[in-house]
């Protein structure tokens, strides 16, 4: 089977933001399957030092960071880069900051 | 009142105000539920309301669904409880719903007990708090100081389960309970927790149906909660939802902060080694949730102030000369406005552009460093008058439109207008200025509740 750089909107069944009160915005990856869920886990792509990049946030002040198995889930939640709703918001609801991860791109089996 | 083995409560949607299906509504009432709960409260939309004294939603909006919940409870009987009037749960808003309730029932003669809870908190009691090191901020949020607790407009606490608890307790049977802001699940906890159940579930389940049947898939209005001793059951009430323990479980990472770690009034619901399990296809079982009491009960206090006033233009553009070099047109129209508005104190006023098509929704952290074909450009001006704002962003619309710039040949203006006025006054700024925990002795002093009827 060969083994391409796939991105993670093609793998995963969640990929979301939003605000987490008016001062924190945070983001959903959720995946379809466990399996999907531990092969990305595994495959070690996304990481704290990733979010920071892709978000330019120091790993210090991310809040949340985390692979949760309940819910075959990644959590990321991030101080807001402004207060929600004042002069200059662009994203009242933080609802359209997911996009840079669905470009995370995992080695995944091809279809 | 509840059996000692269940306890039923139907939640019509997820915001009183959006509308929800009445025929699904009824159906959940065939079910015998012990109460119906309905939050309207979010800080979701934005800091104006707390800012300005607006509502989430028209009056109108609140009139029609208020009037589907005491049709209900004029039947059945059942206490109905909605919390956060309004969107931000001030006291005005405490009172726009009580009359609300009011009107409909004199229009349609019907009768109810009515307790009102307030949750706007004095401020020199937030002033002495501060003082005494009791008020901490909550997450990336300055600390608070006296300066932005004399700005804020008004300042509310989230109320836990007691308040409710003590209306209920205190009224012989109250019929309808209003509530001023409120964590969203307190309502439900509330119901369960006076019928004795385990309040770790109590409050699960309010997490849970604070939002209507948002844990269905596909998402949805009415749902019913069935709480019974060691777990409870959940199921939406549109014959064409499910809950799946995937669509259940998930749900409790929507706008939350942690997956698993909910930080309340009073405690932190922990849900690390629930259980969920399908019962139907649509209805699943949840248990194992865990409630650990705080050190000390501290309630969110929440505020927002005004800042100034707002205009802005809208305009498009579409010559790629002039888009592949949007930046630097721009930074020499805004210092040539700047200049122009010289006798203007520079830091009492702002110009801030979105350039849709460019990074206008992800600002510098839009990884597309490419413009598309066109761009709607917005130029927001914040100042101290609306008068000033409107005149620093003509300024900065009229040179935008006439800028001369290297290569340009379409020498007539460089943007299309789409609407009139072309500069478009946006009122009041506002500002959320107070995020933060305050530790507090009583969880009922805070919240005075007037009872009457009507």
């Amino acid at each position: 089977m060969a083994i391409v750089d796939t991105p993670l909107s093609a793998i995963a069944k969640v990929i979301r933001s939003k605000n987490a009160g008016p001062f924190e915005i945070t983001l959903d990856i959720v995946f379809k399957t466990k399996e999907d869920f531990e092969a990305v886990r595994k495959s070690g792509v996304i990481t704290k030092e990733l979010v920071s990049q892709l978000y330019n946030v120091p790993t210090q002040n991310i809040i949340t960071f985390g692979f949760f198995d309940l819910v075959n889930a990644v959590k990321i939640t991030l101080p807001r880069p402004r207060p929600q709703g004042g002069v200059g918001e662009t994203d009242m609801h933080a609802a359209q900051q997911h996009v840079p991860l669905q470009e995370i791109r995992v080695p995944w089996e091809a279809q | 009142m509840a059996s000692n083995d269940e306890i039923r409560i139907l939640t019509p949607s997820g915001m009183l105000g959006y509308g929800f299906p009445v025929d699904h509504f009824k159906m959940g009432l065939a079910l015998k539920p012990h109460a119906i709960t309905i939050d309207s409260g979010s800080t979701d939309s934005g800091p104006q309301k707390l800012g300005l004294g607006e509502m989430t939603c028209s009056r109108e909006a609140y009139v029609k669904d208020i009037e589907v919940l005491l049709e209900a409870q004029h039947e059945t009987k059942i206490p109905v409880l909605i919390s956060s009037a309004g969107g931000d749960g001030t006291n005005l808003h405490v009172d726009a719903f009580r009359d609300i309730i009011a009107e409909i029932a004199n229009k349609r003669g019907w009768h109810f007990k009515l307790a009102s809870i307030y949750a706007d908190i004095d401020k020199a009691h937030i002033s002495r708090e501060l003082r005494a090191g009791r008020v901490e901020p909550l997450g990336p949020v300055p600390p608070l100081d006296q300066r932005e607790i004399d700005a804020a407009t008004v300042v509310v606490a989230q109320m836990g389960a007691e308040p409710f608890l003590k209306a209920l307790d205190e009224s012989e049977g109250v019929d309808v309970i209003v509530s001023g802001r409120a964590y969203d699940p307190s309502p439900t906890a509330a119901m369960a927790i006076r019928a004795g159940f385990d309040p770790a579930l109590a409050w699960h389940m309010g997490k849970i149906m604070e939002c209507g049947a948002l844990c269905a898939e596909p998402v949805g209005r009415n749902v019913m909660g069935y709480l019974r001793r060691d777990h409870f059951e959940i199921e939406p009430l549109n014959p064409a939802e499910r809950c799946t323990t995937a669509s259940v479980a998930a749900h409790t990472l929507y706008e939350k902060t942690h997956p698993f770690l909910l930080a309340g009034p009073g405690g932190t619901l922990d849900l690390s080694s629930c259980k969920y399990e399908q019962v139907t296809d649509r209805r699943v079982r949840v248990s194992g949730s865990r409630f650990e009491p705080a050190k000390h009960y501290t309630v969110k206090l929440e505020g927002a102030k005004t800042s100034g006033y707002r205009s802005i233009f809208i305009a498009g553009a579409r010559d790629p000369i002039f888009i592949a070099q949007i930046d630097k047109i721009l930074d020499g129209v805004l210092a040539g406005t700047r200049a122009y508005f010289a006798e203007v104190p520079e830091e009492s006023y702002r110009i801030i552009p979105h350039l849709y098509g460019k990074n206008g929704v992800m600002g510098d952290l839009e990884p597309v460093k490419t413009p598309a074909h066109e761009l709607c450009i917005i130029v927001e001006v914040a100042a101290t008058t609306q008068a000033l704002a409107t005149a620093i962003c003509g300024k900065a619309r009229t040179s935008l439109m006439h800028s001369p710039y290297p290569g340009r040949i379409a020498t007539a203006g460089n943007l299309a207008s789409p609407f009139t006025p072309l500069e478009i006054p946006l009122g009041q700024a506002c500002e959320f200025n107070v995020y933060h925990l305050m530790k507090i002795d009583s969880p009922t002093a805070l919240f005075p509740i007037k009872y009457e009827e009507i």
